[in-house]
């Protein structure tokens, strides 16, 4: 039986994993090819790791420490971050990194995410859409770039656009509940579970472990992205990485 | 000389480190004159299939491999798309595979039954049941053996006895095959920790 995905979520940043909060606030956390090799000996069932600088500060994606970090990876990599190209996507899964994430990209030329699909295959594309809930209302817009550009667009209507594009997975990241740990923004994710057959995975908020169990109870097959409730310990957040045994995925999984 | 056919598809560089990790030598074959003395040989392969025989029919070793494999009995194991396209075809293209392992490469369908909804591609962990009796690949394997999969097509074979193992998604698929010396395993063993390592070794020596 197919077991939901428990993915850790690495932030790049200048070659340094940072942890935000509310997609601010960025603080080091350590080194992106240590916490490939913690993840490794923790058996974690995928690795996502996201550059959070390189749209906005027009970088490319940094195909040699993509390398070493896929190199040493024993469980599948998605990476995300400035790729724009059906080229650095060819890079990218050529130096051995299983999918490549679009954002902003895909958002401002969606074509790409056809092209990128048809030569790399849909299940090694996912499309990250970053969401935030709208000032006085119940709507979510996604945003570009970091939080800094508001596209003002769906992400219902987006998520499903992509899917039928060739994107092969769909990746929730809520803004307002990054870094948080109070729980995952439920309603809005079934919204946008309900239309999709490609998998989705959920990102931003998860706290604990009856979080993770929750977010499989009502979805199932999903992949859950965590980031902060991996990475942090503690009322002071102490900097500890940590990842569930697989008996205690095992344990998450028990009434699915 | 364990050799990891590079035609440009697939995570070589991991094959190649999983085996460093347990002091195995490989070679990594980009042409026909890297086969001179290939005594067992990894077929990896990501993507989609049409790609995937395109560019292994351009390599300029396919004919090599074909011999080492159809006359020589040199043992091969194909992975993912590379198991896909031992097949006579697929669903997914309009090539011709290499038909090694009758078969044909299917899609999975959506279930169903509304109640569960099984998305596509089948994507993450799942368990991997090998047949009985036991094929040599999955030799020293506790209770439970399960490894990352990602793919949406699955290959369907003409005769039963080439599946080694079984997977359900849905419906129960191979997610290893075996004819002879040809073997294929749907799944990624060079991304599933200790289990592909298992395997890999399993292979490695056989």
């Amino acid at each position: 039986m197919l077991r939901p995905r428990i993915i850790p979520c690495l932030l790049l940043q200048n070659e340094g994993l940072v942890k935000t909060q509310k997609f601010s606030d960025p603080k080091y956390v350590g080194d992106p090819l240590n916490a490939v090799k913690i993840f490794n000996e923790k058996e974690a069932d995928e690795l996502m790791v996201i550059d959070i600088d390189a749209t906005r500060l027009h970088k490319n994606p940094n195909i040699p420490l993509l390398k070493q970090l896929s190199v040493e990876s024993r469980m599948p990599l998605c990476y995300g971050g400035g790729i724009k190209t059906v080229e650095q996507a060819n890079q990218i899964i050529s130096v051995g990194i299983e999918k490549v994430a679009l954002s902003s990209k895909a958002i401002e030329s969606p074509k790409v995410v056809s092209q990128i699909a048809k030569e790399i295959g849909s299940q090694s594309i996912a499309v990250v859409l970053d969401i935030k809930k709208k000032s006085f209302s119940s709507k979510y817009e996604v945003w570009t770039h970091n939080n800094t550009q508001n596209t003002k667009l769906d992400p219902i209507e987006l998520s499903r656009k992509f899917q039928d594009l060739g994107a092969g997975e769909i990746i929730i990241n809520s803004i307002d509940n990054d870094g948080m740990m109070t729980g995952l923004d439920i309603p809005i994710l079934e919204k946008v579970y309900s239309q999709l057959t490609v998998p989705m995975t959920v990102m931003g908020g998860i706290g604990s472990y009856q979080d993770i169990k929750s977010a499989i109870q009502k979805f199932r097959y999903i992949g859950i992205g965590v980031g902060s409730f991996f990475v942090f310990k503690g009322r002071y957040r102490a900097v500890l990485i940590n990842y569930p045994s697989i008996k205690e995925r095992d344990e998450l999984y028990v009434n699915y | 000389m364990l050799t990891i056919i590079d035609y440009g598809l697939g995570n070589i560089q991991s094959f190649q480190n999983l085996y460093k990790r347990f002091n195995i030598e490989t070679k990594i074959a980009k042409s026909e004159i890297d086969l001179n003395n290939a005594t067992k040989l990894i077929l990896p392969g990501v993507g989609a299939f049409d790609h995937a025989m395109d560019l292994f029919n351009s390599s300029g070793m396919k004919e090599r491999v074909e011999s080492l494999v159809l006359q020589n009995q040199t043992p091969i194991l194909g992975v993912c798309v590379g198991m896909q396209i031992l097949a006579n075809s697929s669903e997914e293209g309009t090539k011709t595979g290499l038909g090694w392992i009758p078969g044909i490469v299917k899609k999975f369908l959506p279930s169903s039954n509304p109640q569960q909804k099984l998305p596509l591609p089948h994507m993450g962990w799942n368990d991997v049941i090998p047949s009985i009796p036991k094929n040599p690949l999955f030799q020293n394997f506790e209770n439970d053996s399960r490894f990352y999969f990602l793919h949406s097509y699955f290959f369907a074979s003409a005769v039963s006895e080439h599946s080694s193992a079984t997977s359900e998604y849905g419906i129960k698929f191979s997610s290893a095959i075996q004819k002879d010396n040809i073997y294929g395993v749907q799944f990624h063993p060079e991304k599933s920790h200790h289990y592909g390592e298992q395997l890999l070794k399993n292979f490695a020596i056989l």
